[in-house]
C-alpha cells in the first residue's frame, strides 16, 4: 500500500559495491516506505542477489560508494547481527545447511536476540516451543524440521519454507525475499505467498527479488523494478511484470546501450 | 571481511595463569638412580615400591623417546627438570582447617572450592597441587560404602596390599618411554577402589594444579572396581603461564571386573603457550584400562584444550568376554598448538565391542591428528568396532590428519570405519549473524554442535563447562 506520508524505511542512494575488487553494483537508489511491496526483477547476474546481501551486511561485498539509511540510522555502521536485530530480514537464495545446530535452538537464540530488542520478554525453551508452533502454521510446516540441524538435508521448497518460519519468528520491519519462490511446487508458492500476505502490515515493508509473475498474481506489488547492469533500469507498477512477461529482457540491452553502459 | 572478524577481537586471556607464591620444598634439578630413591625415601615408602620405581628407571634409561607421533617440539632436556615439589606444610594435614588458607585460595580461585561450605554437593575432590594431594572431600562418606578415595601416597601407606596388586598391572613400568618415566619419579595422584557390587554414590574428581615453573608433574591414577562395582570419575587440570615449557607425564591404570564399570572424563586445560607458541604444556600421558571381567565396561570421555603438545591415547584392553570400551573425543587445538591424540582398542575376549567417536577441531596455525588403532584378536569371535572420526577446520592455516590402523586376527570380526572433514565457512557464519547472532556465538553454536556426540558423554555438570571452554579457546580464532 503506497502512503507517501509512511516512514521512509530504507533509502539507498547511489550504492556501489563490488566482491573482489569487481565492482557489481553501479549506483543503485531505491526508497522504500512502511506499507510497501517492491518487486525487484531482472536478468540472472544482474546483480539483485548482491544488493540483497550488501543490505544484510555479507562480508565478502564491500562497498565502495553511496549510502544505505535504514530508519535513519546508516546501515554500514551496523554489524549483520544488528541489523537483523533491528528488523532487517534476508530470505537467502540459497539458504546454507549448517550441521549439528539444531533448528530450533536456532530459530529459539534468533527469536531472543530480536525480542530483546523489540522490549519484548525473552523466551524459554518451553515458552519459544508454544511460539513457534503458532507460526509453524503461517506456512504449514511439519515440527519435525525442528527437531533437525538447520536446514540439513532440507529439501529445495523446504529450506525456502524455513526462511519464511524465521520471518515469522523475527517479525522484521524490512524482508527482503531473494527468489523465496524459486524451487516452490505449485501448492507451496501458494503457501508461502499466503504467509508474507499475512505478515505484511502497514508498519513493514517487502523487497521481493523474483523472476516470475506467478508469484507477483499471489503477492501484489506496489511497484516493480527491473536490475540490470548493478542498477535499477526501470520502476513501475505492477503493470511492468506483465509487461516483462510479454517483452522478456532484450529492450533492456538497447536502453543500456543508449546509457552508454554495454 | 568486516569489523565483525573475531581478528579484531582481543583474545581472551588464559583465566588460570596465575602462579601462587608458596614456600615449597623442591629437590635439585635432574634425574638419576639417587634422585629416584630420593622422592621414595621423602614419601616414606615401602620397599615394594621403590623396586618399581628403580626397575622403572633402569628401564627408562634403555628406552627412546618416541618420534612417530605428528608433533615437532625441541630435545628435552631432562636433567634440567625438578622431579620433586611439594608445598610446605605439616605432615598430611588431620582437616581441611590445617592446610594452608594459601592453598584453598588457589582452589577457590580454579572454581573448585574445597572448603566445607563452598564445596560441590554431589562431587568428591581430591586437590594436586605440583606433586602431592592437599585434600580430599568427602572421604569419611565415601567410607561408610566401602570406597577408597584418597592420594596415591595415602593409598600407598594405608591400602599397600592394592597398590601392590595392581600398580603397574596395566600398564607396566616399561611400557613406553614416558610411562617409564613417570614409574620411576611418580609423586602423586588419585586412588580409587569401588568394592565388589557398590555403585559409587557421587561423582569423583581429580583436580591437578601445575604451580612450579621448572617442576615436571608426574601423577599416576588407578581405579579398580571390583565385580559389579560401577563408578564414574572426572579430572580436570589447569597450569599458570610460563614462557618456558613444563612436561606432564601422567599415568592412569584402570581394572574393571566381571560386570563392573569405570567412566572417566578429562577436560584438560593445561596452558597452551601464547599464540606464537612461546610456554604451554608438554603433556605425554599413558591412560589404559583393562576389562578383565565379563561384561565390564570402561568408557573414556576427554575434551582436550590446553597444552603445547598432547600426545595421549587412553585405550582399553578388551579381555572378558562381552566387554565394552568407549572413546569420546573432543581435541581443539589453537595458536600453535599440536595434539596427537586417538586411542587404542584391543579385543581379546569373544563378542568384545568398542565404540569410538572423535571430534578434532583446529584452528590458527595448529596441528591435530587423530591416530588409532583397532585390534582384534584370534579368540575375538563376534567382535564389534565402530569409529568415527570427525575433523572440522576453521581458518586456513590448520591442519588435521586421520591415522587409523585397523590389525585383526579374527574373520568373524566387525570393523566399521567413518572419517569426515569439514571447515565452517563463512557463508554459515553469516547466515546465523543475519538471524541476529553474535559472530561468537555463531562460531560457538557450530563448535558446539559438532562436538554434540562427545558432550553428551559428559557428566552434567561438565557438559556446559565444556561448551564454554571451547567457545572461549576458540576466541579470536575465526576471520
Ligand atoms: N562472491 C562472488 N564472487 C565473485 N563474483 C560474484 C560473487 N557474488 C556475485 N558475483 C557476481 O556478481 C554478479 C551479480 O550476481 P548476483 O548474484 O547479484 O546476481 P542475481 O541478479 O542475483 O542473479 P540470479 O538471478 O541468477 O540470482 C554476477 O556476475 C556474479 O557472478
Ligand atoms: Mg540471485
Amino acid at each position: 500500500m503506497i502512503r507517501p506520508d509512511a516512514e521512509l524505511l530504507l533509502e539507498i542512494t547511489d550504492l556501489h559495491a563490488a566482491v573482489e575488487d569487481k565492482p557489481i553494483l553501479k549506483g543503485v537508489n531505491l526508497q522504500v516506505r512502511a506499507g510497501e511491496i517492491h518487486a525487484v526483477m531482472g536478468r540472472n547476474g544482474s546483480g539483485k542477489s548482491t544488493l540483497s546481501k550488501v543490505l544484510a551486511g555479507h562480508p565478502a561485498y564491500r562497498v565502495t560508494g553511496g549510502s544505505v539509511r535504514y530508519r535513519s540510522q546508516d546501515l554500514f555502521e551496523l554489524e549483520p547481527e544488528e541489523r537483523a536485530r533491528l528488523g532487517v530480514f534476508l530470505g537467502f537464495q540459497y539458504p546454507v545447511e549448517i550441521p549439528g545446530v539444531s533448528n530450533l535452538e536456532f530459530l529459539r537464540v534468533a527469536t531472543n536476540a530480536r525480542r530483546e530488542k523489540q522490549g519484548s520478554e525473552e523466551l524459554d525453551t518451553f515458552a519459544f516451543e508454544d511460539h513457534v508452533r503458532e507460526k509453524l502454521a503461517v506456512v504449514q510446516m511439519d515440527p519435525a524440521f525442528l527437531e533437525r540441524s538447520v536446514n540439513e538435508g532440507f529439501s529445495g521448497g523446504e529450506k525456502k519454507r524455513n526462511e519464511i518460519l524465521q520471518m515469522a519468528l523475527l517479525e522484521p520491519v524490512v524482508s527482503i525475499l531473494d527468489e523465496t519462490d524459486s524451487g516452490l511446487d505449485i501448492d507451496a508458492l501458494r503457501i508461502v505467498a499466503g504467509g508474507v500476505n499475512q505478515l505484511a502490515t502497514t508498519d513493514n515493508a517487502t523487497l521481493l527479488i523474483t523472476h516470475y509473475q506467478r508469484l507477483l498474481d499471489e503477492i501484489t506489488p506496489d511497484y516493480v523494478h527491473v536490475m540490470a547492469a548493478g542498477r535499477i533500469l526501470r520502476t513501475g507498477g505492477r503493470e511492468l511484470a506483465l509487461e516483462l512477461e510479454q517483452t522478456g529482457y532484450d529492450w533492456v540491452d538497447k536502453e543500456l546501450a543508449a546509457q552508454g553502459v554495454a | 571481511m568486516t569489523s565483525s572478524s573475531t581478528k579484531d577481537l582481543v583474545s581472551q586471556p588464559y583465566k588460570y595463569g596465575f602462579v601462587t607464591e608458596i614456600e615449597t620444598d623442591k629437590i635439585a634439578k635432574g634425574l638419576s638412580e639417587d634422585v629416584v630413591r630420593l622422592i621414595s625415601a621423602k614419601k616414606e615408602e615401602p620397599d615394594f615400591l621403590l623396586q618399581f620405581r628403580l626397575r622403572a628407571f633402569r628401564n627408562w634409561l634403555t628406552l627412546e623417546e618416541p618420534d612417530w607421533a605428528e608433533l615437532g617440539y625441541p630435545e628435552i632436556d631432562y636433567q634440567n627438570i625438578v622431579y620433586y615439589a611439594a608445598p610446605k606444610q605439616q605432615d598430611k594435614k588431620a582437616s581441611l582447617d590445617e592446610v594452608d588458607p594459601k592453598l584453598l585460595e588457589t582452589f577457590d580461585k580454579l572454581g573448585i572450592p574445597l572448603s566445607e561450605q563452598k564445596r560441590l554437593s554431589n562431587v568428591a575432590v581430591d586437590a594436586v597441587f605440583d606433586s602431592v594431594s592437599i585434600a580430599t572431600t568427602y572421604k569419611e562418606k565415601l567410607a561408610e560404602h566401602g570406597v577408597v578415595f584418597c592420594s596415591f601416597s595415602e593409598a600407598v601407606k594405608e591400602h599397600p596390599e592394592l597398590i601392590e596388586r595392581y600398580l603397574g598391572s596395566v600398564v607396566s613400568s616399561n611400557d613406553n618411554y614416558f610411562a617409564a618415566l613417570n614409574s620411576a619419579v611418580f609423586s602423586d595422584g588419585s586412588f580409587v577402589f569401588i568394592p565388589k557390587g557398590v555403585e559409587c554414590p557421587m561423582e569423583l574428581s581429580t583436580y591437578f594444579r601445575i604451580n612450579s615453573g621448572d617442576t615436571g608433574q608426574f601423577e599416576r591414577t588407578l581405579i579398580v572396581a571390583e565385580e559389579g562395582a560401577s563408578v564414574s570419575y572426572l579430572e580436570g587440570c589447569t597450569a599458570p603461564m610460563f614462557d618456558t615449557n613444563q612436561l606432564h607425564a601422567a599415568v592412569v591404570e584402570l581394572v574393571v571386573l566381571d560386570d563392573a564399570s569405570i567412566k572417566y572424563s578429562t577436560v584438560q586445560n593445561w596452558y597452551a603457550g601464547d599464540e606464537n607458541g612461546v610456554g604451554g604444556i608438554y603433556n605425554f600421558v599413558t591412560k589404559r584400562g583393562q576389562c578383565r571381567g565379563a561384561r565390564s565396561r570402561i568408557s573414556w570421555t576427554q575434551v582436550e584444550t590446553g597444552s603445547a603438545i598432547t600426545w595421549k591415547y587412553p585405550s582399553c584392553l578388551l579381555q572378558g568376554a562381552d566387554s565394552v570400551g568407549e572413546f569420546y573425543s573432543v581435541a581443539l587445538t589453537n595458536n600453535c598448538q599440536q595434539a596427537d591424540t586417538g586411542t587404542k582398542m584391543v579385543h581379546v575376549g569373544p563378542r568384545t565391542r568398542s565404540t569410538i567417536v572423535s571430534k578434532g577441531i583446529s584452528a590458527g596455525r595448529s596441528s591435530n591428528s587423530y591416530r588409532g588403532l583397532v585390534q582384534m584378536g584370534r579368540n575375538a569371535k563376534g567382535a564389534r568396532n565402530y569409529s568415527q572420526c570427525d575433523s572440522m577446520l576453521i581458518g586456513d592455516q590448520a591442519a588435521a590428519n586421520t591415522y587409523p590402523y585397523i590389525r585383526s586376527q579374527q574373520p568373524q570380526a566387525a570393523i566399521e570405519h567413518e572419517a569426515s572433514t569439514c571447515r565452517i565457512s563463512e557463508d554459515q557464519l553469516f547466515y546465523l549473524q543475519s538471524r541476529g547472532i553474535g559472530f561468537e556465538e555463531a562460531v560457538s553454536m557450530m563448535v558446539s554442535g559438532f562436538c554434540r556426540d562427545v558432550f553428551n558423554q559428559l557428566p552434567m555438570e561438565f557438559a556446559a563447562e565444556a561448551d564454554k571452554l571451547l567457545a572461549l579457546k576458540l576466541e579470536g580464532s575465526v576471520g
